[in-house]
């Protein structure tokens, strides 16, 4: 339907809710992440039969961690909808996106992380082809 | 025989990106929103369409197209204009006419005859759309594409319509001409007989440049017979000639006094007046005729100073061949016309016109040919005083040049004669056309001699034959879109004119064109008649070339072994009803399909609560139930529907959902269908939290009421009195039907239907027809919900592959990928393919920008773009990339990993890479298309996932997909009818089969069962399904046997068995199991149950009935729900309403005397069974409602029995003394839990088998490789449970004819290391896969994980990884996203 939505939203896949750890969560927010929100199935669809009951359980557990450190619980949240319902992925989209610009930024900051990965020397000459 | 309509779409090429439907210019209503919104000629019906690609409607070309004898593509510049797309509009017109605005001004407009409009109210103003264009831009701008130039050079004689088409047709072939034009100007009778302010002077000129700029040379004054002869052309190197002359010559009137000065020719007089500007006229002009020559005389005459003008015209002003409008024009202008006239003598004073003599005439009745003739008035003759007479009774062409010319010839109307077809004469190589052929016809007949001679022309060149494929065709049969009923009435516009008064003494244009926004309302007008009106502008849109405006119907002679109909129904249409109903007269009545697409998000209102009329949330709404169902009076459709009470309370609860703030939903029903699986349980959930309101009532009438057009409802209560609502919102839930052309097709298969053009089943073989082979399913044999429907499919399926059997596999090739490559192993080679997707990403996202980008991200050696990276050229190029650049991890920016990373992943595979090398970033769906109007942003973004991307692929690992081999043998466990139907049925696939039964009969519970409703007997048909089955060889019954143990996975199950009296242990090897546990009948609670022989189940009653030990009875009271719709077993047994009304009915016929009472709460005669409920109430079966909370009370009589219930008719109590007393006892599974523990599948609270999807997955659980069928899934009917274990066997097949599984590499491991043991993952699993192993760690078997990752997420210690989505996978994403915002 190609409707609109702020493009502050960066969409990473997981096969289902129920893969959302603790842990990633509060990576984004130590990373200085100002929202996230976890879309998963609607409850009793869940195509994992489980796995997004699991994830609101985080996400809580998660959300209320974050208010206790002072980063605001408000910043993470779980929306659930079926993989047509576009008009309600924006309207979350939307609303995460108010909360985040009315909570203001991460207080944690964008703190930066030295990348784990193989140097560029190892990686010979670069190309581009063009189409 | 199969047809296939084309969709005009190459659905291998088109990438569903949707430029065509942007830039398509036909509006039209949305079928698929009922609709409520609207789509365009090119176009995807929704957007979860399979397959993907877009189509283009199309019907049979327009009227106004086939009308016009040049072929203009009408409804294509008509909506090019309608768009403001003017020279789109030109280029459209210039495909055949290369004179847009001449014609848009003089043609006489056939087409606008034709126009289907005109049915509604006026035709469309096509000609003035048409200059319109013109006016907006200049014809001489529009590039017109031609052929590279050949060396043949083709001679014209004459300029006018009929050559310079002729030029202009063949410069565009390449093939260039020389115009020879006798006058001193070019044009014809475009120039000599059309005036100025008809035709200005400047148009012309414009237009014919339009021809000479394509290489055309015009050589004046050079006329044939005067200035050349034909052989010379032919002697300067001309190697065809066409002629095209015109007819210039004026007729005579043939009356004396003709030769007197002062008399002339009109075509001579305006031939004088257009190439001079003048010529002279007299004070008293009479002018003869009526055409348009005339009138244009007369115009003339008027404007050069003459001061009385006089038309004689022989008939009336009805006759006259003349354009109304020009009579009109000529009358304003102060023209006099003198109808049924017609002169005699030209008065002459020395040798000068002085007067004319006329006679007046009369018109005879019609003749044959309908045509009335003028015949004189004897003795009414009249003189009119003239100084100048002009006769324009007609022209001819002036032969004197070609008369004479051997192998030329004259018609005997004094045309040259020439091929109707090719316009070739009687010498090789010339060509004849325009008016000197047809004698005086309009200008665009004209055009199309030309454009035909062209194609002539080149084909003589080219040696080739001039007529093949150019014979006329004979009108058919032909296909328009139908003027949508809504369609309002609409004017036609008007031009605005020259007043009168500014028209004397000069030449200026008259008629001053449409203003821009004019004309584009005015172009909204057409009806598109032919659909697609073929602007082409897709074409040019689709950058990937999918558009196919050519194809063609195919038809094609398949070689099956079985067919299988599955055509589906339409909701009724209550559109005849509209009296009634209100439907199509009320805005608020909608139909129920309508209201679901209000519901959708994918709807016209994107799932808001609104109605169509007022776009207000409605506050009360009230659904009518059996709208075209149940009802033999109006709509003739006697059965129920099935499905209409299900979907009511579904949309009632989704709209309570939607609305803001309260919302009243009312249900109005003769009886609440909810007989499926769980749906009495929604039904309760609706009636008593969301509290919709349910009232046993059929409404009388429906009347608006208010400014708002409300609706209030009047009906009848049961206890007779009248009650009144009012509703915002009326929703009709309409019934199914088979749409005729269903019924052709049974027809053309040969199959029987029945009077409501349902398939007819043979007994017990519900998906069979009469024809052996055709195979149907859905609600073509009847109305059905969505599970029954995809088991029947299945079932279906199932048979046919029977049939099919031997030939399996016998088309099939397999593939053989190479051998994986050791790249993988290295540091990170990235590539990253950024794609353009046409416009669809580079049109927003900076693509060049992103892949220079993603040129310095780490770990990145390759970055390459292409126009679509999905195409077969740009996987080549991918292949080739991955090769010479040695990538071993690839990063496609693009679209939906859900529809296209198959696609990359098959490239990869194919040059020796892993599969799971791959990751996508979504550029497209969830960027250019969401971000289109902040490029610079949608940019910024693209980057970050790159990004994110880029820096997941240095993580991936290559991952092995196991195979595993399906032992080809299936356990079905239970021997009832469903279970025996699924044996035979994957035995008859060639499949061994073990049947497990813990009775030591087979049959379950149709062993006691004799007759169905329909009459058949039930036993011989058992009898025979268990001969069949025991004599098959390929299946084994093992009878009295319990299952005790079951381990394995998918393909490689083991079941321990202990068998027979001696419990003798047996362990079978299988690839599936079909669980077929049956059901038993519900023992009464009723405490006089058991200890009274006149009070019994409708199963004993059967065997009674069946035993003949019923014969004096005299009064028999059943009562229904009988252990079902209570709090201990809220479901409906579904099949004890048809089980009492069979027996109601065996009784009635048995002894009509016998009073026969049904005590009942709903009755749920679903489908066709309504039918038999007709027939009991026929009978004289008594139906009495009452309501749960009052039940019926059974009470002794000493031999007899009493009922006592609360009549709701008569508002009290009742008792009825009965014979026999009847308890309705509902279904109720055979115990499982067992069984549910030893195998692991799901149940519901009530003990049914829980399948893996209620509606698409209906005979499946969970557990891949387990299947389920009849009653142990739900309470069902005899041939329902047939169905369903058919069904099953076409699932189980489709698992077991697999020889090797392919399993998914997306599955968790354990680091046992780090395991814990401490049960979490154990308990998490929602597959119940993780066990502790002999090691005291976590053990996850591959085969049996399905990949959530939900044990990845729980497991306290970080021990359990999910393969391509681990820890250090998504948390790169996470990192490099936050990199990039730095």
């Amino acid at each position: 339907m190609r409707l609109g939505y702020p493009e502050s939203i960066k969409i990473i896949r997981v096969p289902c809710t129920g893969k959302v750890d603790a842990l990633h969560l509060m990576r984004c927010f130590e990373r200085g992440a100002d929202g996230v929100i976890v879309v998963g199935c609607r409850e009793g669809d869940c195509h994992y039969q489980s796995g997004n009951f699991r994830a609101r359980k985080r996400v809580a557990e998660v959300a209320g961690l974050l208010e206790r450190l002072g980063i605001g619980g408000e910043r993470l949240r779980m929306v659930n909808l079926s993989s047509s319902d576009a008009p309600l992925f924006v309207k979350a989209a939307r609303e995460i996106h108010e909360a985040v610009l009315a909570a203001g930024p991460n207080p944690v900051g964008r703190p930066r992380r030295p990348p784990a990965v193989p140097t560029a020397s190892e990686t010979p000459g670069k190309e581009v082809i063009r189409p | 025989m199969v047809r296939q309509s084309p969709r005009y779409i190459d659905p291998a090429k088109c990438t569903s990106c949707g430029e065509c439907a942007r830039v398509c210019p036909v509006s039209l209503p949305n079928e698929y929103d009922e609709g409520l919104s609207t789509r365009r000629a090119a176009y995807k019906l929704y957007a979860q369409a399979i397959p993907g690609a877009f189509a283009i409607e199309k019907a049979d070309p327009a009227p106004c197209r086939s009308a016009c004898p040049a072929g203009l593509n009408v409804q294509g510049y008509v909506q090019m204009v309608k768009e403001g797309k003017y020279r789109e509009a030109l280029a459209i017109i210039l495909e055949d006419l290369p004179l847009p605005g001449v014609l848009g001004r003089i043609c006489p407009h056939g087409c606008e005859n034709a126009c289907r409009r005109a049915e509604k109210d006026e035709a469309v103003a096509i000609r003035d759309l048409k200059r319109l264009a013109a006016d907006r831009a200049d014809p001489r701008e529009i590039p017109v594409p031609c052929d590279p130039p050949r060396p043949e050079r083709v001679a014209i004689v004459g300029s006018g319509p009929a050559g310079l088409s002729c030029a202009y047709h063949l410069a565009r072939r390449g093939i260039r001409s020389v115009i020879f034009e006798a006058l001193a100007e070019p044009g014809g009778m475009l120039r000599t007989g059309i005036p100025p302010h008809r035709l200005p002077r400047a148009v012309l000129e414009r237009e014919i440049e339009v021809v000479t700029r394509l290489g055309v040379t015009i050589r004046t004054g050079a006329a044939l017979g005067r200035d050349f002869g034909l052989e010379d052309l032919f002697a300067q190197g001309f190697r065809a000639v066409y002629l095209a002359l015109g007819a210039h010559r004026g007729i005579e009137l043939g009356i004396p006094g003709e030769r007197g000065r002062g008399v002339r020719q009109g075509v001579e007089f305006l031939r004088e007046v257009n190439l001079t500007g003048r010529a002279a006229v007299g004070r008293r002009v009479v002018i003869v005729g009526g055409g348009n020559v005339a009138i244009d005389v007369a115009r003339s005459a008027l404007r050069l100073a003459a001061e009385r003008v006089t038309i004689l015209y022989r008939r009336t002003r009805a006759e006259m061949p003349a354009w109304e409008e020009e009579i009109r024009a000529a009358e304003e202008e102060g023209a006099e016309i003198v109808y049924l006239a017609a002169p005699q003598e030209i008065l002459l004073e020395e040798g000068r016109v002085c007067g004319v003599r006329c006679i007046r005439m009369r018109l005879t009745e019609p003749d044959s040919s309908g045509r009335r003739r003028p015949v004189p008035l004897p003795g009414s003759e009249f003189e009119i005083e003239c100084d100048q007479l002009i006769a324009a009774i007609g022209q001819r062409p002036d032969l004197a040049a070609l008369e004479r010319v051997p192998g030329l010839s004259v018609s005997r109307w004094g045309t040259l004669e020439a091929d109707p077809v090719t316009y070739a004469t009687g010498i090789p190589g010339v060509f004849a056309g325009g008016d000197l052929v047809t004698g005086p016809w309009v200008a665009i007949g004209a055009v199309a001699a030309g454009k035909e001679a062209a194609l002539s022309i080149v084909r003589f060149l080219d040696g080739a034959d001039l007529a093949r494929g150019r014979e006329p065709v004979a009108p058919g049969e032909v296909r328009h879109r139908p003027i949508p009923p809504g369609e309002p009435r609409r004017a036609r516009a008007r031009m605005r004119e020259l007043s009168p008064a500014a028209r004397r003494g000069n030449f200026q244009e008259v008629e001053l064109g449409f203003t821009e926004e004019q004309g584009r309302a005015e172009a909204a007008r057409c009806l598109n008649c032919g659909y697609c009106c073929e602007c082409r502008q897709c074409v040019a849109a689709c950058l990937a070339q999918a558009v196919r405006h050519e194809e063609r119907p195919q038809e094609r002679r398949l070689s099956v072994g079985a067919v299988i109909l599955a055509p589906g129904s339409r909701p009724f249409d209550p559109g005849p009803f509209a009296d009634v109903l209100l439907y199509g007269r009320s805005p608020n009545v909608l139909t129920s399909l309508e209201f679901e697409r209000i519901l959708s998000a994918s709807g016209p209102t994107q799932g808001r609560l609104l109605r169509p009329y007022d776009g207000r949330e409605p506050k009360r709404i009230a659904w009518l139930q059996c709208v075209g169902s149940r009802d033999i009076n109006r709509s003739g459709n006697g059965y129920c529907s099935s499905v209409c009470c299900m979907y009511a309370i579904k949309d009632a609860m989704i709209a309570k959902e939607h609305a803001h703030g309260e919302l009243d939903c009312a249900v109005f029903y003769m009886d609440l269908r909810c007989f499926g699986k769980d749906y009495e349980k929604y039904l309760n959930r609706a009636r008593d939290q969301a509290g919709v309101r349910f009232i046993p009532a059929r409404v009388h009438s429906i009347e608006e009421v208010g400014p708002e057009r409300a609706l209030r409802l009047r009906w009848v209560t049961e206890e007779g009195r009248t009650a009144e609502e009012t509703f915002d919102l009326v929703v009709l839930s309409v019934g199914l039907q088979v749409e005729a052309a269903a019924a052709e097709l049974a027809r053309r298969t040969g199959i029987e239907t029945d009077r409501y053009r349902f398939a007819v089943a043979p007994p017990f073989a519900p998906v069979s027809t009469s024809r052996p082979g055709v195979f149907a399913c859905g609600v073509f044999r009847g109305p059905k919900d969505i599970p029954s429907s995809v088991a029947e499919a299945s079932a279906a399926a199932g048979l046919a592959g029977a049939l099919l059997a031997p030939a399996r596999f016998r088309l099939v090739s397999a593939a053989a990928p190479p051998p994986e490559s050791d790249l993988a192993e290295g540091p990170p080679r990235i590539g990253v393919f950024v794609c353009h997707c046409g416009v669809n990403i580079a049109g927003v996202v900076d693509v060049e920008a992103v892949a220079a980008f993603a040129s310095g991200l780490p770990g990145v050696v390759f970055t390459g773009r292409s126009l679509f990276t999905c195409s077969q050229d740009a996987q080549e190029q991918m292949k080739q990339a991955i090769a010479e650049h040695r990538l071993n991890r690839i990063v496609v920016a693009a679209c939906s990993p859900k529809t296209h990373e198959p696609i990359f992943q098959e490239s990869l595979v194919a040059v020796g890479l892993n599969k799971y090398l791959l990751e996508m970033a979504n550029i497209r769906n969830q960027d250019s298309w969401v971000h289109a109007p902040s490029p610079a942003r949608a940019t910024a973004k693209a980057k970050e996932l790159v990004a994110m991307a880029v820096a997941r692929a240095r993580t991936l690992r290559p991952l092995r997909e196991k195979r595993i081999s399906v032992h080809p043998r299936a356990l079905v466990v239970g021997g009832g009818v469903a279970g025996l139907n699924a044996a035979l049925t994957i035995a008859e696939q060639g499949y061994e089969v073990v049947v497990v039964e813990k009775e030591e009969r087979l049959g379950g519970m149709a062993r006691r069962l004799h007759t169905t409703i329909e009459g058949w007997e039930v036993q011989p048909y058992l009898a025979e399904l268990v001969s069949r089955v025991q004599s098959h060889p390929r299946i084994q019954v093992l009878t009295r046997a319990l299952v005790v143990g079951f381990g394995g996975f998918k393909g490689n199950f083991t079941t321990e068995l202990l068998v027979g009296p001696g419990l003798y242990e047996r362990r079978i090897d299988h690839g599936v199991l079909v669980l077929a546990t049956g059901a038993v009948e519900i023992r009464p609670e009723e405490p006089l149950y058991g200890r009274h022989p006149r009070l019994m189940t409708q199963l004993e009653l059967g065997d009674r009935l069946h035993g003949g030990s019923v014969d004096s009875w005299g009064c028999v009271v059943m009562i229904q729900c009988v252990g079902s719709r209570n709090e201990k077993n809220p479901n409906c047994s579904r099949v004890c309403c048809q089980g009492a009304i069979k027996h109601a009915i065996a009784l009635k016929r048995r002894d009509p005397e016998c009073r026969v009472w049904i005590l009942y709460r709903d009755i749920r005669t679903y489908g066709l069974l309504e039918e038999a409920y007709r027939e009991a109430r026929s009978l004289g079966v008594l139906f009495t409602r009452f309501e749960p909370e009052r039940p019926p009370r059974i009470e002794e009589r000493g031999e007899r029995l009493a009922v006592r219930f609360a009549d709701p008719v008569l508002g009290r109590e009742v008792e009825a003394e009965a014979d026999a007393v009847v308890l309705s006892a509902g279904m109720t599974p055979s115990d499982t839990e067992e069984l549910a523990s030893i195998v692991k599948f799901g149940r519901t609270p009530e003990g049914h088998l829980q399948e893996a999807h209620v509606k698409l997955r209906p005979v499946e659980l969970a557990t891949e490789g387990l299947f389920l069928c009849g009653t142990a899934h739900s309470p069902q009917l005899l041939t329902e449970a047939i169905a369903q274990g058919q069904a099953a066997a076409s699932r189980a097949v489709t698992f077991l004819a697999q020889r090797e599984l392919t399993l998914s590499a997306v599955t968790a491991r354990v680091d046992a290391e780090r395991c814990a043991a401490c049960l979490v993952c154990v308990r998490a699993c929602p597959y119940r896969v993780p066990r502790i192993n002999a090691e005291g760690v976590s053990e996850i078997d591959e085969a049996l994980c399905h990949g959530c990752g939900i044990c990845a997420a729980e497991c306290p210690a970080k021990a359990i990884e999910l393969n391509w989505y681990e820890d250090e996978q998504l948390l790169a994403k996470v990192d490099a996203l936050m990199d990039a915002l730095g």
